[in-house]
């Protein structure tokens, strides 16, 4: 809501300055979120008065034009059709910065010679000034202006422009915002002049009204104003509206807005010979009704919609748009003026579905008080009767078939304490509340309160507290530390691990990415099995392509990212995400289960950052999950097996207990390939959900043998299938084994075809003695043994 | 004499030996052939059994001097050559230090991630629990609960992203707009006291810009009990201030609208690059705009079955990504989830 300070002080006389006022006004939620002062760049222009206009010897269009400013006269040569004697007019002298009409841009102005004669300085078009567009002739002033003013002290003004919260509808009003100053500076304020001059005949008989469907109109007002002169209306109006940031049309456009900005109360004026028997009903469409509208198209409505109505038919769509064939045009003698008060919800979605969303229909859809309309009627009147030369016919037609009864709240005194945490005196609390226009009675322990009729927002006691603490101010509030009981802690399980795991990983050297969970089909193809993929949920509103659906596998974004970042870094780049899959399922809402995804490409890099010929392989990328199940403490078994997506041979599920907790692998050339990536690139993935069941919460400790462990190295021969795990299991099946691991593997001519060579450290130990050789050798005899008959190993 | 002699020219010789051995190893060799067991000083002092009395006197006497001595010498020998060890290290050894360390791999967090921490831990120090609720939510939890009806034109402020399964309003999918619907989550399933803390995406069907995203990591705060009052919100949010923004920070409320909240404010601290003194961070104003907060409105309350008359509570919602800004000094939101790895690298 711009709201032009000149306008504004109409209403409210403001004592303190603008920027105070914008402070109290933002600090009461009225947020100012803009002070614009139009006409600080108008130096060097002043008002003149013309004292003589001549023709000009050499041409025909132009003048020569004597203006006075007060102390001088110049001589100026104009080319304006309307430029007369006597009147006010914006007189730039040299040096002045205007707009060109050619360029648009400002330029400095210098003495001319114009067909031979000498121009001194010129008058200004509101185009020159920066007004508006209109440069067809001279801006006329007001003939109260001051000749030799600054031209800044007659037009400039300050907008403050406020960015207003739905509730209050009748803060997108000058008379609104005044009212809010006036409380907050304690200044009167001074409401606008409805009583017109009525002469005509009476309207009785010559216009009528019908609400049939009053829960969508609860009130609806007629005038008559007739003989009316359409023409442009006065410079003020036009300078106010320009700076409300409305276009002037005409005066009667211009006064229905004028008076929408000054009320809120959105008007609507026809022609009133155009409408049929002067009889007018208001009620919803029927199925498939149509009217052209302003704007020429043909609307076609239902049910739902409320339409204006004479006999003939369809000439309005309420509150949102008025008819092709009612419309006031240049000929135009009478006006009817219609003054609705609608159903916010009925015309938010009618100005949704037209897509005909205006400054009119933003208030209706807000919520406005029936009591505006017979106030924007008179007052609409009163300037049509002032400038547009109407003559008013009598009377109004107000239908108005249900009034509702005022709001009053009841309020608790303790209530104020209760909730805001200090407690203002009483007076206060009235005084807050007078001046914002609310009626107090204060019984024994309880305010009555009576709501204005433009505060609809407020309802309920703690909507009168606000109302208290805005006056008051926010600033007198304390700051208490939280005190009283404290709540036992909710535990978190599945947060608490995700946060542990994305400690880990980081602390492993991989960089934490967080991607879109909107992806599309064709993306979540490249990554699901089909036979895995069904129905993930779709958007039926995407911002973006490619943004319709919920991501049912983080892999996708995840390698997208790799392979933007590919662009840019060198060497081993290793990335993950934490977040979160949607799968559809059948309940109410989707499952949404975390999962982790983590990635790795890249040459490894030496001792000086430089990327060498080594490249990442499949151990690099499973050392990451290998690490956090260290770390959580959960043993897991690796089994080779194939994924989607994922290379045949070189991909393996992880399993804890009987559980696949996720998979790790290198992905497809061809899947990395449909992402951009060209080199091998490398994936793991983890359920988080699935884990979380096999995270010890607490590590138990073992005690630490005493006695010294014994160091084996045994090699031997197994088939080339047989991985290394099942044999690691057998040797760690023996009680006297402490641990054992594999520290090569060989394939080639030292072995037969099908064969290949394991070297595994093995370290004996038993926790209440120290081994003898004896034992030593008793033990790996009873481990080859089993690893002969179960793996068919064979000593090397 | 013939004894004394010997251990003479034993002496001369070993003296001779040691001044030769240049390193550790020599001296080792040294030592062995000089006192060790198979020796020639060794040798010498099994003989002196052999010898008479006096002789033996004399002449143990003076291989014993001879062994005390080689051994003194032996360790004055070592010493010197571990001192011109580290003389050589710290001359010719000398190393530019100011070379790249060998390379870790480097990984961290994501700067969103490190702030939502951040912002958790300052109101978890306050005896708040997290909570986390769906992302994929019910019109009814979004809105209605909330007290934005269909066809409120609050819902204007919060354009939201629909799936397409359910054309019931209530039962109407939707992609939060916001984290306040843990509140009701929660609420409905216990009673007073509650603090928590409710992390989360959201996401707003708008276009994005410098200062828009359409997927926001918010932050909600809910605490409920008898007793609470905007002071206590004020003090709750002015702790979580102090803790990301320093110690000596102000803060200011002003009245903002949420439909859930009655009254309800906005909060702001004093501009912590400039102390309040205006610059481009805080738009001159002093003052930088935080989050949203307020009393939890009384009909959600006693549409969550508890006593609006006993109980009170408040709520706050605040967006990490606008903290991360503030604190790290970036200026464009579409930075955080284009996750280069040259951005993210410097958190």
């Amino acid at each position: 809501m711009k709201v032009p300070i000149r306008w504004l002080s109409d209403y409210v006389e403001l004592t303190t300055s603008i920027s105070e006022i914008a402070h109290r006004l933002t600090m009461a939620g009225l947020e100012v979120t803009g002070i614009v002062r139009t006409g600080s760049d108008w130096e060097n222009v002043v008002v003149g008065e013309v004292m003589e206009v001549k023709p000009h010897p050499d041409a025909d269009r132009l003048r020569l034009v004597t203006v006075n400013i007060a102390e001088e006269t110049f001589e100026v040569v104009c080319g304006a059709p309307n430029v007369a004697e006597g009147q006010r007019i914006a007189y730039a002298r040299l040096g002045a910065r205007l707009i060109d009409a050619r360029s648009g841009e400002k330029k400095k102005l210098k003495k001319a010679k114009i067909r031979g004669v000498v121009s001194v300085g010129m008058i200004c078009s509101e185009l020159e000034l920066g007004l508006s567009d209109e440069h067809e002739g001279i801006l006329v002033l007001s003939p109260n202006a001051k000749v030799g003013q600054p031209i800044s002290d007659v037009l400039g003004d300050t907008v403050m422009d406020i960015d207003m919260k739905p509730n209050r509808s009748d803060g997108l009003s000058v008379l609104g915002v005044a009212r809010e100053v006036g409380a907050l500076i304690g200044a009167t304020v001074t409401e606008p002049e409805l009583d017109c001059h009525a002469v005509g005949v009476s309207i009785e008989g010559r216009a009528a009204a019908e609400i049939l469907d009053s829960d969508l109109c609860a009130r609806f007002t007629l005038a008559l104003i007739e003989d009316i002169t359409i023409k442009p209306s006065p410079s003020w109006m036009q300078e106010r509206l320009l700076a409300a940031g409305m276009r002037p049309i005409n005066n009667v456009v211009d006064i229905t807005n004028y008076i929408m900005l000054e009320l809120g109360q959105p008007i609507h004026a026809f022609d009133y010979h155009k409408i049929r028997d002067g009889k007018i009903v208001v009620r919803r469409a029927k199925e498939g009704e149509t009217l052209i509208t302003l704007d020429g198209k043909e609307r076609s409505f239902s049910a739902s919609e409320l339409l204006i109505t004479d006999s003939s038919g369809p000439i309005a769509v309420a509150g949102v748009m008025g008819g092709f064939d009612t419309e006031v045009t240049d000929s135009t003698q009478s006006i009817l003026l219609e003054v609705g008060n609608f159903d916010p919800v009925s015309i938010r979605r009618t100005a949704m579905k037209l897509k005909l969303p205006s400054e009119a229909s933003r208030r209706f859809a807000w919520g406005i008080s029936p009591a505006l309309a017979p106030m924007a009627s008179k007052r609409a009147t009163k300037l049509l009767v002032e400038l547009a030369d109407g003559k008013a016919a009598a009377g109004m037609v107000d239908t108005f078939p249900v009034k509702p009864d005022p709001v009053i709240v009841h309020l608790r005194k303790k209530r104020i304490p209760q909730v805001l945490g200090v407690d203002p005196p009483e007076e206060q609390v009235t005084s807050s509340l007078t001046s914002l226009g609310f009626a107090v009675t204060v019984a024994n322990d309880a305010f009555t309160v009576t709501a204005p009729y433009w505060r609809r927002d407020v309802s309920c006691p703690d909507d009168v507290v606000e109302e208290v603490a805005r006056v008051i101010g926010y600033d007198h509030i304390p700051a208490e530390p939280l005190a009283g009981r404290v709540p036992p802690r909710v535990p978190q399980p599945v947060r608490e691990l995700r946060e542990r795991t994305r400690d880990i990983l980081v602390e492993a050297g991989m960089q934490e990415v967080i991607t879109y969970p909107l992806t599309s089909m064709e993306v979540l193809q490249r990554v699901v099995a089909p036979e895995s993929l069904g129905e993930p949920l779709a958007i039926i509103n995407p911002l973006n392509v490619g943004q319709e659906r919920m991501r049912t596998s983080l892999r996708a974004s995840v390698l997208e990212c790799l392979a933007k970042n590919l662009r840019v870094a060198r060497g081993q780049l290793a990335l993950f995400e934490v977040a979160r899959v949607y799968l559809p399922g059948e309940g109410a809402l989707p499952e949404e289960n975390e999962h982790i995804v983590g990635v790795v490409t890249g040459a490894r890099i030496d001792r000086w950052r430089r990327p060498t010929a080594e490249f990442v392989d499949f151990f690099d990328i499973k050392s990451y999950p290998m690490r956090l199940f260290e770390r959580l403490s959960v043993k897991v078994s690796v089994v080779a097996q194939d994924d989607y997506g994922l290379l045949s041979g070189r991909s393996a599920a992880l399993f804890v207990g009987d559980d696949r907790v996720g998979t790790v692998g290198q992905v497809h050339p061809d899947t990395a390939r449909s992402f951009g990536l060209e080199q091998a690139t490398f994936l793991f993935e983890l359920k988080l959900e699935v884990l979380l069941s096999h995270v010890p919460s607490i590590t138990r400790y073992k005690p630490v043998s005493k006695y010294p462990t014994v160091e084996e190295d045994l090699a031997l021969v197994i088939s080339q299938t047989q991985d290394s795990e099942s044999v690691l299991q057998v040797i760690q099946s023996h009680p006297l084994v402490a641990s054992a691991r594999v520290f090569d593997e060989y394939v080639g001519e030292q072995v037969s075809d099908g064969k290949k060579s394991l070297a595994i450290g093995v370290s004996f130990q038993a926790p209440d003695r120290t081994l003898t050789d004896r034992d030593v050798a008793k033990a790996r005899e009873k481990i080859m043994a089993r690893l002969e008959r179960t793996l068919g190993a064979e000593l090397r | 004499m013939v004894f004394l002699e010997k251990i003479e020219k034993l002496a001369t010789e070993a003296r001779a030996r040691l001044r030769e051995a240049g390193d550790e190893q020599a001296l080792e060799t040294w030592r062995i052939a000089h006192l060790g067991r198979k020796s020639a000083l060794m040798e010498l002092l099994r003989g002196l059994a052999t010898l008479e009395a006096d002789e033996r006197r004399e002449a143990g006497k003076a291989a014993n001097l001879l062994k005390t001595e080689l051994g003194d010498a032996l360790e004055l020998r070592r010493r010197e050559l571990g001192a011109a060890r580290i003389q050589e290290a710290e001359t010719v050894g000398r190393i530019d230090v100011t070379l790249p360390q060998r390379p870790l791999q480097e990984g961290r967090l994501h700067p969103i991630t490190q702030t939502q921490r951040d912002i958790l831990d300052a109101f978890v120090s306050q005896g708040f629990s997290v909570i986390e609720g769906p992302e994929v939510e019910l019109d009814y939890y979004n809105f209605e609960a909330l007290r934005i009806p269909k066809d409120h034109p609050a819902r204007e402020l919060m354009d939201t992203f629909y799936f397409d399964r359910s054309d019931e309003d209530d039962s109407k999918l939707l992609l939060r707009t916001h984290t306040s619907p843990n509140q009701i989550r929660f609420m409905e399933n216990c009673e007073p006291p509650i603090r928590i803390v409710c992390p989360g995406r959201t996401y707003r069907n708008e276009a994005t810009d410098p200062t828009h995203e359409w997927m926001i990591a918010q932050t909600e705060v809910l605490a409920v009990d008898e007793g609470l009052t905007l002071a206590h919100l004020k003090g709750t949010l002015f702790e979580f201030a102090k803790r990301l923004f320093g110690q000596e920070r102000k803060i200011r409320f002003r009245c903002d609208f949420f439909r859930f909240v009655e009254p309800g404010v906005d909060m702001a601290i004093d501009c912590f690059l400039c102390g309040g003194q205006g610059c481009r961070t805080c738009k001159n104003e002093g003052w930088i705009e935080i989050l949203g907060a307020g009393m939890v409105h009384a009909e959600i309350l006693e549409n969550m079955g508890y006593d609006s008359e006993k109980y009170t509570g408040f709520a706050a919602g605040l967006g990490v990504e606008r903290i991360a800004m503030l604190r790290y000094g970036v200026e464009d939101i579409r930075h955080f989830y284009e996750n280069d790895i040259r951005f993210l690298s410097q958190f």
